[in-house]
């Protein structure tokens, strides 16, 4: 997968809350069509890490490239008008409105029609909208309201919200938190398939570890805000740096 | 120099009246989060019952300091008991209600106590009579100072003090502070939220009941004073941090002594300087001095806003039905028919313009009036100073109230929830203020006279139809921007500005258009209404003007696009039948606003919406 080009380079990334560095000198690479894991134990960082790439919040050092264009001190939306596609640990979606019509005003807002005041929003992009509802398996609930669906298809909407502006990078973080774990499976399978597909960079966080080691192609460490391994699934459990940071800490899976 | 020390010892002595009523006003909203309207009432009160108690007092005693001060005690404990009784009878039932419902209660409390004093002590003011001891003055740097506005002085801090013990030394007041912090878990440690609530609401009250009674004896006991008072409370609760009564001391002393300086300095401009002084703060404070940000404000359960859809077949009929009924007017109704119409049609778009905000824009405005009145001006202005014909007034009516919806919502979407609808009041209160004191420009409480149709409109059947194609064509387009791509931007932005700003929506920038649009929209209101009246007047842009506006928005059904047309017919309906039938309008009109909080917690276009759709299922 690495030979393909990269599409977010951050270099140097430092953050500090205080006196506390959350974020100490993190340098990461994400390829087209890849999926790359960020893990690491409670308060390690990730979070941080991730709010940074985003635009959440603003490094104290280090820069972020998108295709080697900076991102720095832009706000979440003009990066997703560069291409980013996210998912939230707790997801967030237009409650009043239907799955159809959620990824409809991302479509609006992608294809930059969101300032008319005449026409039905409702009849705009119905068949793309409908086309990535399609992709995420959710056509069956395509007419219900955000606000009543089960959790698992609203972290599937936000899949297909952030695919919306057909994004080069998708970050998601921790994109199965509070599902089932039949669904955890469904949704990454999902995600990996249209990564793949589409030759999106995936940047994802994850507590589960089975989630991690079955998906992602490339996996990073953290532990205290910098990080100490990275490599495939193979390496990074044989890793014994690894190993000490997990060891009895409540890693969740089988693989160990 | 010693004129300035005089001055400021008299802001000094008005800062511990004003504190007495910001910390009654700041606890209760810090406690049980009702933004308590009721609050103005329960100061006049206050002064009313003192004035009834202390006479009776020196009529068995002699006109005694010591029977004078118990007076006041007493007055205070008795609003107190009201307060408390208000919050038993009515604020209990609807805690599980918006928030907005709360408030529209607590002016419904508004109205039936003024009908009350009104009915109990008469239209007269009431000033207390004035013995020696009462009218003495002291010597300050040469200057003459009352006596008993240098005790008011130490009224204020010995009040803070005693509210600090309170709080810090005893089990309700720990229960008060903790409440104001999070009180879901204060219910969830089993703590009796009734028994607090109701204990906050007396303690409240009687801090506004004591506050009108210290009053009294400089101003006379009058039936304006509830609203008077309740705008400047609220600036001095919110400057200070909603639910910090520290906050509230401090943010007394800053707005009493603006007004005291302002009336040396500006005295043309007093009233507009003390918001001023607020909307300063809020850009720099956006919680006040003291306030923090409520970290615990958990939305409610089942409070998500439902799916928008296209009305249904019979709704559009019935619709069509009504306009042609009203174009159809002048061949059933006389001119008194006519006239009420012309009054519905245009509040139908004041009530539209304000649900554009409210309701998909998330953007609750206290001060709509505003615009209304803008609207009302700028066409008044232009025939009074530029002779303008009703064509260009029509123009210049959103032309000016867009204007200013620019300059103010600039800073009022920047902030959220009762901050943001504070300063709206307070913008309004600006503008309330201008058109009341500059006499020059805008004839101040005599307003401007003479704004006249053009001839071609004179006629009442044809200013009708022009009123119709104005206001109901503009109702119209705001319908089409809610449904359209823009309406869209706007709720995604208020459902979820995180996931809103993560697919590129800029979610200040669509309030901020949202916020022309509704302000421009009742602009036009408010100019086809100058026209109608052929008058305006500072009352178009008061209080009870733009709660009339939330009444309307509210009562029809914030989340049903149709709320704000069906609640601006009703409620002018049924102010309209009171206004002619009954004596006691005011307390019936509260009654009424009363009674439909409690039976239509979610509007009642929105209550018929559920039936309907119970019954027929969701239309799509």
């Amino acid at each position: 997968m690495s030979s393909h080009a990269p599409i977010l380079e951050a270099r140097g990334l430092v953050k500090r809350f205080g006196g506390v560095i959350a974020v100490d000198h993190v340098s990461l690479v994400v390829h087209a069509g890849e999926m790359l894991a960020l893990i690491g134990p409670n308060g390690a960082g990730k979070s941080t890490c991730f709010n940074l790439l985003n635009g959440q919040l603003r490094p104290d050092a280090g820069e972020i490239l998108l295709e080697g264009r900076s991102l720095a001190g832009l706000p979440p939306r003009a990066i997703w008008r560069l291409g980013v596609g996210r998912t939230f640990q707790i997801t967030a979606t237009f409650a009043s409105m239907t799955v159809r019509e959620n990824v409809q005003v991302a479509l609006l807002s992608h294809h930059r029609r969101v300032w008319r005041f005449w026409r039905a929003a409702r009849e705009t992009f119905v068949a793309e909208a409908d086309g990535l509802i399609a992709q995420v398996g959710m056509r069956e609930q395509a007419d219900r309201p955000c606000g009543v669906l089960a959790y698992g298809d609203l972290k599937r909407v936000e899949l297909a919200i952030a695919l919306a502006n057909d994004p080069k990078l998708l970050l998601m973080d921790e994109p199965t938190a509070g599902m089932a774990p039949a669904e955890r499976l469904g949704l990454m399978e999902l995600t990996r398939h249209l990564v793949r597909e589409r030759g999106v960079a995936c940047l994802f966080t994850e507590h589960d570890m089975d989630v991690v080691f079955g998906h992602a192609d490339r996996i990073l460490v953290m532990n205290r805000g910098r990080l100490i391994a990275e490599g495939n699934a193979a390496a990074v459990r044989a890793n014994p740096a690894v190993r000490e940071v997990y060891l009895g800490s409540g890693a969740t899976s089988g693989g160990h | 120099m010693d004129f300035l020390l005089v001055q400021f010892l008299t802001g000094l002595a008005n800062a511990s009246a004003l504190f007495l009523i910001a910390s009654g006003l700041t606890v209760i909203f810090g406690v049980t989060r009702v933004v308590n309207f009721a609050h103005g009432s329960f100061y006049m009160l206050g002064a009313y019952l003192a004035w009834t108690i202390v006479r009776a007092l020196w009529d068995w005693g002699g006109r005694e300091p010591w029977l004078f001060v118990l007076g006041l005690l007493l007055a205070a404990l008795a609003v107190g008991a009201i307060g408390a009784l208000v919050e038993i009878l009515l604020l209990r039932r609807i805690y599980r209600a918006p928030e907005l419902f709360q408030l529209l209660a607590t002016f419904g409390a508004v109205l039936i106590v003024q009908d009350i004093t009104l009915a109990l002590w008469g239209p007269e003011d009431l000033p207390l009579p004035r013995p020696r001891w009462l009218r003495a003055f002291i010597e300050v740097a040469g200057e003459r100072f009352p006596l008993y506005d240098l005790i008011l002085i130490f009224v204020g801090p010995v009040v803070l003090g005693l509210l600090w013990l309170l709080f810090q030394r005893t089990r309700f007041g720990i229960l008060v502070r903790a409440a104001t912090q999070d009180r879901e878990m204060v219910a969830a440690l089993g703590v009796d939220q009734r028994a607090l609530f109701t204990g906050v609401f007396f303690l409240g009250s009687a801090l506004a009941g004591l506050g009108g009674a210290i009053v009294l004896p400089s101003q006379n006991a009058n039936l304006q004073m509830d609203l008077a008072i309740i705008a400047e409370a609220f600036v001095v609760v919110v400057v200070g941090g909603m639910g910090s009564v520290p906050g509230a001391f401090l943010a007394s002393l800053l707005i009493a002594e603006v007004q005291a300086f302002g009336i040396v300095l500006v005295p043309k401009a007093t009233l507009v300087l003390v918001f001023l002084v607020m909307a300063a703060v809020l850009m720099v404070r956006p919680y006040g001095l003291l306030g923090r940000p409520q970290a615990h404000a958990r939305a409610p359960t089942g409070s998500v806003a439902p799916v928008i859809r296209a009305a249904p077949f019979v709704l559009k009929v019935v619709g069509a039905s009504a306009l042609a009924l009203a174009a159809a007017a002048p061949l059933y109704a006389g001119p008194y028919g006519l006239t009420v119409l012309i009054e519905l049609v245009v509040f139908v778009l004041f009530a539209a313009s304000l649900h554009l905000l409210m309701g998909p824009g998330g953007v609750v405005s206290f001060g709509h009036a505003a615009y209304f009145g803008l609207g009302a001006y700028g066409a008044a202005l232009g025939v009074r100073f530029l002779a303008v014909p009703m064509e260009v007034g029509l123009v210049l009516a959103p032309l000016l109230a867009g204007l200013f919806g620019v300059v103010f919502g600039w800073f009022v979407v920047r902030l959220s929830g009762v901050y943001l609808a504070m300063l709206t009041l307070a913008f309004a209160q600006i503008v309330w203020a201008a058109a009341f004191q500059w006499v020059e420009l805008t004839g101040g409480d005599n307003g401007i006279l003479g704004v006249w149709p053009s001839p071609w409109a004179r006629d009442k059947a044809l200013f009708l139809w022009l009123a119709l194609a104005l206001c109901i064509g503009a109702t119209v387009l705001l319908r089409r921007a809610i449904y359209a791509p823009f309406g869209y931007g706007l709720r995604a932005a208020r459902d979820s500005e995180l996931r809103a700003e993560a697919v590129g929506l800029n979610a200040a920038q669509l309030r901020l258009v949202a916020f022309v649009i509704a302000a421009a929209s009742a602009g036009i209101a408010g100019g086809v209404y100058a026209y109608a009246k052929g008058s305006v007047f500072p009352t178009y842009i008061s209080i009870p003007k733009s709660v009339d506006a939330l009444l309307m928005v509210l009562l029809g059904g914030v989340q049903t696009v149709s709320g704000p047309i069906v609640g601006a017919v009703a409620f002018h309906g049924l102010f309209l039948t009171l206004l002619q039938w009954v004596e006691w309008w005011r307390a019936a009109l509260g009654l009424a606003i009363v009674a439909l909080v409690l039976a239509f917690p979610e509007g009642v276009a929105g209550f018929v919406q559920r039936r309907w759709e119970a019954r027929f299922g969701a239309a799509s």
